[in-house]
């Protein structure tokens, strides 16, 4: 059996206090860290652990945290991203709201990795008891002296503050982050430069997703090898699955990376709870193209999803069953992105209010012939010219529902209803 | 009490730069004034020191800050793929029934607005409503009864 890592504290009561933590063994990675490791020590043994992000992209951190450069006369800079914003995920809000100081212990491990004196949570504006969380667990931390200046005497300082979001999907796109907490519109900025070279206040900046930074005190602790050793080892480690949608049991699982799609829905999740058919599963959070029944027996990792012609995204699996009309969910993802699009580029802007018009009169039974090659022509000119990824999620999940169920489009268009109706 | 000035000034100072505490001091300004007025964006520019528009900018591009006037009660429905799959659509209508009043409307007596919003990040236990700051999950249109006839006794 797969012991549990990242949500080993979850259960306990009082999970997200100090002392909890650090009966659990909390902050002794950040001792070991501080007492006996460079930096540059702990971002070698980052890379050999292979922990890529959990926060969509699936980038090695360790990679990452190599890029800042060493200079010491330069600020630097720690951004965690807790904008949780991809529709079917709940994981980050588990780690911040049972035990917050998993998060901050990781943070100040990987500060110090990178030579940031300060750092920030952003988090999405409608976690306010998550912020309130974090707020207590830091307070904490300082007076424990696990934050704050010269901690546990090793002459290494960090403050943390944490930044609330205020609605803005975007913002979990790194760039638009760091304009956000500059105090501007969250839009997008052009790469390169990179963040790790020039990102907050134009200084060397790492954004990391509250769950790979959650992973770091425990690849101190246990070692590189031993994290490797979990899951397929270019994509290896602990992972937080995110079950949502019309299955039986939905919730978030910690299950080693890997794990097949199939086993996740029907062994943990338990399958449907109207005890239909599973139509179609969507793996990785909205962007995520939907895989059907038939192509469920994939493995959950970023390469094998990737093989698939999807992605593991944010790890949010949204199970659909037999009654689901795949034209009225590709719909209401249109109309998610739209709403969100954040107007900086044409291609998105202009194209996703075309493709959400056309979504709506198919799907309200007002389609026209040759709609489905329309919208196919309209992901063909976004895809791959928008500023950002977020045009490319849309497309890659309108895409995704066409490929796989383009008799349920043209029965819409045909028959002028819904064909599970 | 403090004053929204000395809030903002104390907030302001864990930012680097003044600027970066817009969003926080929009959040303050909201808390005390209910929504952002004009005068209030005005306000806060004026406490940091950055030219007004920079405020407006950022206020009219975030969701969150309240431009016009919402009711004591801000009801925000999830109605996201997750919850859509579990009924979200039905508990709107149900709400629009039992309030009177359309999504995006607040009823007479300036108790609640009813708005529809995009994911709450709480997909799992769908379907999901937001209440000010509040997270109710796992709706039924009965439970959803119980929480409005109870803000309604807290209320008078
Ligand atoms: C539109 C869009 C939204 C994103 N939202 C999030 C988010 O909510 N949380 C997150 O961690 N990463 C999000 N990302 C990914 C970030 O840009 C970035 O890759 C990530 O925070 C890096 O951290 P990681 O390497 O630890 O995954 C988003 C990316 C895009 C393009
Ligand atoms: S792709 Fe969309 S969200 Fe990204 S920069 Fe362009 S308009 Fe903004
Ligand atoms: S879809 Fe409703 S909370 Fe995520």
């Amino acid at each position: 059996m797969f012991e549990k890592v990242l949500l080993k504290n979850a259960d306990k009561p009082e999970s997200h206090r100090i002392k909890t933590y650090l009966k659990g063994g909390g902050y002794e990675a950040l001792k070991k860290v501080l007492k006996g490791y460079q930096p540059d020590q702990v971002i070698q043994i980052v890379k050999d652990s292979n922990l890529r992000g959990r926060g969509g992209a699936g980038f090695p951190t360790g990679l990452k945290w190599g890029f800042v450069p060493k200079d010491p006369t330069v600020p630097k800079y720690l951004c965690c991203n807790a904008d949780e914003g991809e529709p079917g995920t709940f994981k980050d809000r588990q780690i911040i709201e049972k035990d917050p100081h998993q998060l901050i212990e990781g943070m100040a491990i990987a500060a110090y990795a990178i030579g940031a004196n300060k750092a920030f949570i952003y988090i999405r504006g409608e976690f306010a008891f998550g912020a309130r969380r974090l707020e207590e667990a830091i307070a904490e931390a300082y007076e424990k002296g696990f934050l704050g200046r010269d901690i546990l005497g090793s002459g290494f300082d960090l403050d943390i503050t944490v930044h609330r979001g205020a609605g803005a999907y975007i913002c979990g796109e790194e760039t638009a982050l760091i304009e956000s907490l500059e105090g501007d519109r969250g839009q997008p900025r052009f790469k390169p430069p990179f963040p790790a070279v020039k990102g907050l206040y134009n200084s060397p900046t790492v954004v990391n997703n509250v769950e790979t930074l959650s992973c770091v005190p425990h690849i101190i602790l246990k070692g590189a090898d031993w994290f490797r050793g979990i899951g397929p080892e270019k994509s290896p480690g602990p992972k937080l699955f995110c079950l949502s949608g019309h299955v039986k049991r939905p919730g978030v699982y910690e299950l080693p990376m890997g794990i097949s799609l199939r086993d996740l829905v029907e062994e943990y999740g338990g399958g449907t709870r109207s005890g239909r058919k599973v139509k179609a599963v969507i793996p990785g959070g909205v962007s995520a193209p939907m895989l059907p029944e038939s192509r469920i027996d994939v493995d959950m990792d970023f390469d094998s999803l990737a093989q698939a012609g999807t992605m593991l995204g944010s790890g949010g699996v949204i199970v659909m069953d037999e009654s689901t009309c795949i034209v009225k969910v590709a719909k209401r993802i249109i109309e998610f992105f739209h709403h969100e699009s954040c107007g900086k580029c044409t291609p998105c802007r202009e194209g996703l209010d075309w493709i959400d018009k056309i979504m709506k009169r198919l799907e309200g039974g007002n389609g026209r012939k040759g709609d489905v090659e329309l919208l196919e022509d309209l992901c063909n000119n976004i895809f791959g010219k928008t500023f950002c990824p977020l045009g490319d999620g849309a497309v890659m999940a309108l895409r995704g529902a066409i490929n796989h169920f383009r008799d349920e489009f043209e029965y819409h268009i045909e028959k002028r209803t819904c064909m599970v109706a | 009490m403090k004053d929204l000035r000395e809030k903002i000034r104390e907030i302001s100072k864990r930012y680097p730069d003044m600027r970066s505490a817009i969003m926080p001091a929009l959040y303050l300004a909201q808390e005390k004034y209910g929504y952002l007025t004009r005068e209030a964006m005005e306000e806060v520019a004026e406490i940091l020191g950055i030219p007004p528009v920079a405020v407006y900018e950022v206020a009219t591009f975030y969701t969150m800050y309240n431009k016009e006037p919402v009711g004591k009660y801000h009801i925000q429905v999830c109605t996201n793929v997750s919850c859509m799959l579990l009924g979200a659509e039905t508990l709107v209508d149900h709400l629009r029934k039992r309030l009177g009043i359309d999504v995006g409307e607040t009823t007479k007596d300036g108790l609640f607005t009813l708005s529809t919003v995009e994911c709450l990040g709480s997909c799992g236990t769908a379907p999901v409503m937001q209440i000010n700051d509040t997270y109710y999950e796992d709706l039924t249109k009965e439970k959803v009864d119980e929480i409005i006839k109870t803000l309604k006794e807290e209320a008078s």
